[in-house]
């Protein structure tokens, strides 16, 4: 009992350093006039969440990520998802080199290789377009994508899969409707986990992207700061939090789904 | 990797490791070309002002780095920043948290959750605003500070490595909070009953059972931490911007600063090599740390 109760209290603790910047987020949403300060607003007022209630400040970049980011995750998946297969069930001595360098890929730092990708887009023309900065985004978020859903997959017990491959099924068959159905939580979590990397992604879209109605919303974000260094906290505090709702949601759902955790863990025990 | 039954796999060798293909195409043109392309750029002069002139100067770059002062800077922030956030930080906190949470009560054990977990689920820009606004002066950490007694300071002017650092910790612990509680969830039952029946404290059975059984699950965590954190730009650039002066300009930035500001397209690539170069080796003491004690 004593144990818990100290228990308690650390968490607590913990939770309540951890809460008091979001704090700031919150009161200042609805303060008709916020500043960085944390004060409680008298009286609190929806007016920054209306002023920013429109196609333009917030209806078209929410579309724009949703477009992005959906398309690429979906690319991420099925692509990790296929590359898994062979990785996890069959064996050759390329495997673990192939592993490593996926992992070694996690590492790179995007902002260094923009230079070059940058040079890359301007001379096949995919500058400027959705789904060539989707096809990047993608394959950025692939190396973790395939660990993941290597780790997921081996989970999978094999003798599942040997009843399907002697009644003569292609390994497709045996990967749709054998494996991937039995760890459908595993491709929740990856689908997820890179829906939301890729939603907070701010310097992929701002160097390949230029027109300003494609822009998604981890750029517009910046149209709050004023040219001369005024900043409307209240509106880009309501701004925040409209944004970041989708997948705060999405993380969610997932986490009431698939049970507590996210299952993350259990595929990154190595 | 699993084990028996693989030989009843299908059969034809070569278009078995098709699936592949589509992944492999995709990193190849998007990464490995990206990746070349840099090493290229690296041996050249490349700057982004005034046109042409690109011309092959080999590891003049390197040795500029070397000796430039700003690099050593970067390098010894990236270390500082790394250590005290991710192997420190978000390994320590994380872990120390999963272990606390099997003992706490319930609705404890689900606020405690769900605050962390929202710092990691936030986009990374709006992470940077928060803690922005919150080591401000008149932000919300002096005022706490205040109500202590204590005095306040200007903690993105004074120290402003230790406010990125935390920043980090706020928001990467979520993940090892996770990893851990899962491998603690993983730990045979009996093991632990065994070590508390033979009287061992809370503290001796944390050391010398229960973290030597999940040893992979930490192996696996520091890796996974310690190159996200060396890779970390967001978070940083809104906060500091790498200042003030370059108190908080670790790698990243001071490649970012000086491809992009400065127009060194050539000096800013070869930092980004040697950035990689550096995340290879930590990469490379984990996993042979992981495989002798998996032996």
């Amino acid at each position: 009992m004593r144990r818990r109760l100290a228990a308690d209290a650390a968490l607590l603790a913990v939770a309540a350093a951890f809460a008091a910047p979001l704090v700031w987020l919150v009161l200042a949403s609805v303060d008709r006039e916020a500043t960085l300060r944390t004060d409680v607003p008298s009286p609190p007022t929806g007016g920054n969440f209306s002023a920013v209630w429109n196609e333009e400040m917030t209806f078209t970049p929410m579309v724009n990520s949703l477009l992005l980011c959906g398309g690429a995750a979906a690319v991420t998946v099925c692509c990790a998802a296929l590359a898994a297969y062979p990785l996890s069930r069959y064996r050759s001595r390329l495997v673990r080199p192939y592993l490593l360098t996926v992992l070694f890929t996690t590492c790179l730092p995007i902002t260094a290789i923009m230079i070059p990708v940058y040079g890359l887009f301007v001379q096949v023309e995919l500058i400027d377009t959705r789904y060539g900065t989707a096809l990047f985004l993608a394959a950025s978020e692939l190396p973790f994508a395939i660990w993941l859903m290597k780790n997921f997959m081996d989970a999978v017990p094999v003798s599942l899969e040997e009843a399907a491959w002697t009644d003569g099924a292609s390994w497709f068959r045996t990967l749709t409707a054998v494996v991937l159905p039995l760890m459908a939580p595993g491709v929740g979590v990856v689908t997820v986990y890179c829906f939301i990397m890729m939603w907070g992604n701010f310097f992929v879209p701002f160097m390949l992207l230029l027109s300003p109605d494609l822009m998604p919303a981890s750029v517009t974000i910046f149209t709050f700061f004023g040219n001369y260094g005024s900043v409307v906290y209240g509106q880009l505090a309501a701004f925040s939090i409209l944004y970041s709702t989708p997948v705060v949601l999405l993380y969610v759902i997932v986490a009431r789904r698939l049970g507590g955790g996210f299952a993350l863990g259990g595929a990154v025990k190595g | 990797m699993t084990g028996a039954g693989l030989r009843t796999a299908p059969r034809r060798r070569p278009l078995r490791w098709l699936p592949l293909a589509p992944a492999t195409v995709l990193l190849l043109l998007f990464l490995g070309g990206p990746i070349c392309y840099c090493v290229y750029l690296a041996l050249t002069d490349m700057r982004l002002t005034g046109s042409s002139s690109t011309s092959f100067v080999g590891l003049d770059n390197f040795r500029r780095a070397f000796g430039d002062p700003d690099f050593r800077n970067a390098v010894v922030l990236t270390l500082v920043f790394t250590i005290v956030s991710s192997v420190i930080g978000q390994n320590t906190l994380g872990l120390a948290l999963a272990v606390l949470m099997r003992r706490a009560s319930r609705p404890v054990r689900i606020l405690t959750g769900a605050v962390v977990i929202a710092a990691w689920v936030l986009p990374e820009i709006v992470a940077g605003f928060l803690l922005y606004a919150f080591f401000r002066r008149e932000g919300t950490l002096n005022a706490v500070l205040d109500q202590l007694g204590l005095p306040a300071q200007n903690w993105l002017f004074t120290l402003p490595i230790l406010a990125v650092s935390f920043a980090n910790v706020w928001r990467g612990t979520a993940f090892s909070m996770l990893v851990y509680s899962a491998a603690l969830d993983a730990v045979p039952k009996e093991v632990e009953e065994a070590a508390e029946v033979d009287g061992a404290s809370g503290v001796r059975r944390l050391w010398y059972v229960t973290l030597p059984v999940i040893r992979r699950a930490i192996g696996t965590n520091l890796m996974l931490n310690t190159l996200q954190t060396l890779s970390v730009f967001g978070l940083i650039w809104a906060m500091t911007r790498g200042g003030p002066g370059n108190r908080s300009q670790t790698l990243p930035v001071f490649m970012y600063d000086q491809a992009f500001l400065k127009s060194l397209i050539g000096y800013g690539t070869a930092i980004a090599l040697l950035l990689l170069l550096v995340g290879a080796v930590f990469a490379t003491v984990y996993l042979r740390l992981l495989r002798e004690e998996t032996r």
